[in-house]
């Protein structure tokens, strides 16, 4: 599975990242190196292996059901870039 | 009187309490050391104030306690904090410039912990952009310089990475003890390439609260120090259960201080063969060799292991870690902390905002991981890694019903020139070939130098345990720290 310019492009807009056309060059050369190395686990017959998500706790404990932090809007949206009233702020996504 | 900043954490804990020395004499003393070494740029941001204050804190509790004892098992000890760790207040970076300015309004567990246990805080240790990277060369404040060099070559050298930071601080006698975190060998590896312990212990072992998420399923804190004793002082200030991370292991802290001195007699520690590569250096098979003499030598029996999915753990990881980065990294958006770069539209904000925050080496990871997530490569790649990492995990687990400790070299290679390796990711992939399988199967892994290289360089030894056996782990470290008789000093330091 190659990599191209127009590869790059996409996954580059799924990941909201802007790239100018002489990086999505560079990238499409380093992703398609990269993912032709790791493409040698296809060699590796894994039928039957169940997949490891993680180590540890296979279920995951529950907490009780209780509010245990909050109520400090101002804490919370101290190191906004922009806030408004306890809120945070971004451009206008409404007409 | 000894320089300070020249003792072990144990010592100056001793000294302490004999009353030789104040933490405030300790903690200025290094504080001096910091300004006097600033070219390693080991520290994005020093925090003197909060240094005294803790400080002094620490003597009145010491003062009040009269001598008996009951005071934090790092009291006064004056520690640096990987800038990957959020404290309350003070600039957390992450080494990216996606977090200017972030001050966390709350502080991480693990460094809840290490204050509780009355540790001081020197600063703030840089690091790879989002502990993404083994050199520290992908810092947006610069790269670290390693305090060793080679006989006669003043070429800067990195620190390892991605606790590179923590390592030439602890190295370069600029911080006591050091934590760091560990995704696929970011504290051993600079341990190494530093001359001193790193451990990763196992994962659940430290709480991830408060750490800036790269791999969630990997990423682990651990301490950086400079002997197996004050690492297992500070694993054990660092580690416990935590209710706030719910992959939190929730048994028992042993007391990691007096379980190291068993020794290794009866242990049986595996040589898995599949770590001898065609291209390991001669000088870091021979060092391998080494240990397993000194092991023998100390009653250990040698058994030989096979792990034979090794080749696999690297491209196996270069699609977890990059998947679990993209998805973590999510949250960098301009909206509720850090950088924005302001945009016609909220998604351009969006876009403009990654673009200018992210380095090139966190780009290339997220794209990875976006890609092997996305729909039509989900099991193609990524489920193929998840499969790959069952046999890894599986793989230890068959070497654990027979031996009670691994033991192999840390790095393919010592500390090398800044300029080495940048222009090709696979090659500077390679230094965590050793490293990252410890990471897939959540094992704990301890780095100890061992060794010289012929230029001069320290090489270390990794010892790798079952989960939730530190305590093996560091005896078998204290083994070969006590055979190995390491005392060589960086340059400059001697």
């Amino acid at each position: 599975m190659a990599i191209d310019r127009k590869t790059v492009a996409h996954i580059a807009t799924l990941a909201r990242i802007r790239l100018a056309p002489e990086e999505q060059d560079a990238l499409a050369r380093e992703l398609d190196t990269i993912l032709h190395w790791v493409e040698q686990l296809g060699e590796v017959d894994t039928a039957g292996i169940q997949p490891m998500a993680g180590v540890g706790n296979v279920t995951l404990r529950q907490r009780p059901d209780a509010v245990t932090d909050g109520g400090y809007p101002e804490k919370v949206v101290r190191n906004a870039p922009a806030a408004a009233a306890g809120f945070f702020a971004v451009p206008k996504v409404v007409e | 009187m000894t320089e300070l900043t020249t003792l072990t954490v144990a010592a100056a804990l001793r000294g302490l309490e004999a009353g030789d020395f104040t933490s405030v004499e300790l903690t200025d003393a290094h504080l001096r050391a910091i300004e006097a070494r600033r070219a390693l740029n080991a520290y994005i941001t020093e925090t003197p104030e909060c240094a005294r204050e803790q400080a002094a804190k620490s003597d009145a509790r010491r003062r009040k306690s009269g001598g008996k004892g009951k005071v934090g098992a790092m009291e006064g000890i004056p520690v640096a904090i990987k800038d990957l760790f959020c404290t309350e207040g003070t600039l957390t970076t992450a080494g990216s410039h996606i977090l200017d300015k972030f001050a966390p309004p709350y502080e991480s567990t693990v460094t809840t912990n290490l204050w509780r246990a009355g540790a001081v805080m020197l600063g703030k240790s840089n690091l790879d952009e989002f502990a993404m990277g083994s050199s520290n060369l992908t810092s947006y404040y610069g790269p670290v310089v390693n305090p060793w060099q080679r006989k006669g070559d003043p070429t800067p050298l990195v620190p390892g990475g991605s606790s590179g930071g923590s390592a030439a601080a602890v190295a370069a006698r600029i911080a006591m003890a050091a934590t760091g975190t560990d995704t696929g060998g970011s504290i051993r590896q600079p341990a190494s390439f530093c001359g001193i312990v790193g451990m990763k212990p196992t994962y659940g072992r430290c709480s991830r609260w408060g750490i800036v998420a790269f791999a969630s399923s990997l990423d682990q804190a651990g301490p950086l120090a400079r002997s197996v004793e004050d690492a297992a002082i500070m694993l054990g200030a660092m580690a416990g259960h935590d209710p706030k991370d719910s992959t939190s292991a929730n048994i028992p802290l042993p007391d990691f201080r007096t379980a190291i001195a068993g020794g290794v007699r009866g242990l049986k520690i595996g040589i898995p063969k599949e770590y001898r590569s065609d291209g390991m250096p001669a000088e870091i098979e021979t060092l391998w060799q080494q240990g397993r003499d000194w092991l023998k030598d100390e009653g250990a029996e040698i058994v030989d292991i096979s792990l034979p999915h090794t080749k696999y753990a690297l491209p196996t990881y270069y699609i977890i870690a990059p998947a679990e980065a993209s998805s973590n990294l999510a949250r960098y958006d301009g909206v509720r902390f850090g950088l924005r770069v302001e945009g016609k539209s909220l998604n351009d904000m969006y876009e403009l905002t990654r673009a200018a925050g992210f380095g090139a080496e966190v780009k290339r990871r997220v794209l990875i991981g976006t890609y092997v997530l996305s729909a039509g490569y989900y099991d193609a790649y990524y489920l193929k890694a998840q499969k790959l990492r069952a046999l890894i995990a599986r793989d230890f687990t068959e070497a654990f019903e027979r031996v009670d400790a691994i033991l192999t070299p840390t790095a393919p290679n010592a500390a090398f020139a800044a300029d080495a390796k940048m222009d090709d990711p696979i090659q500077m992939y390679l230094n965590d070939v050793f490293t990252v399988p410890v990471n897939l199967a959540g094992l704990p892994g301890l780095s100890l130098p061992a060794g010289l290289s012929a230029e001069g360089l320290p090489l270390g030894l990794q010892v790798i345990g079952r989960a939730f056996d530190e305590a093996t782990v560091l005896r078998v470290g204290q083994s070969i720290e006590r055979a190995a008789g390491f005392t060589a000093l960086p340059g400059g330091l001697a």
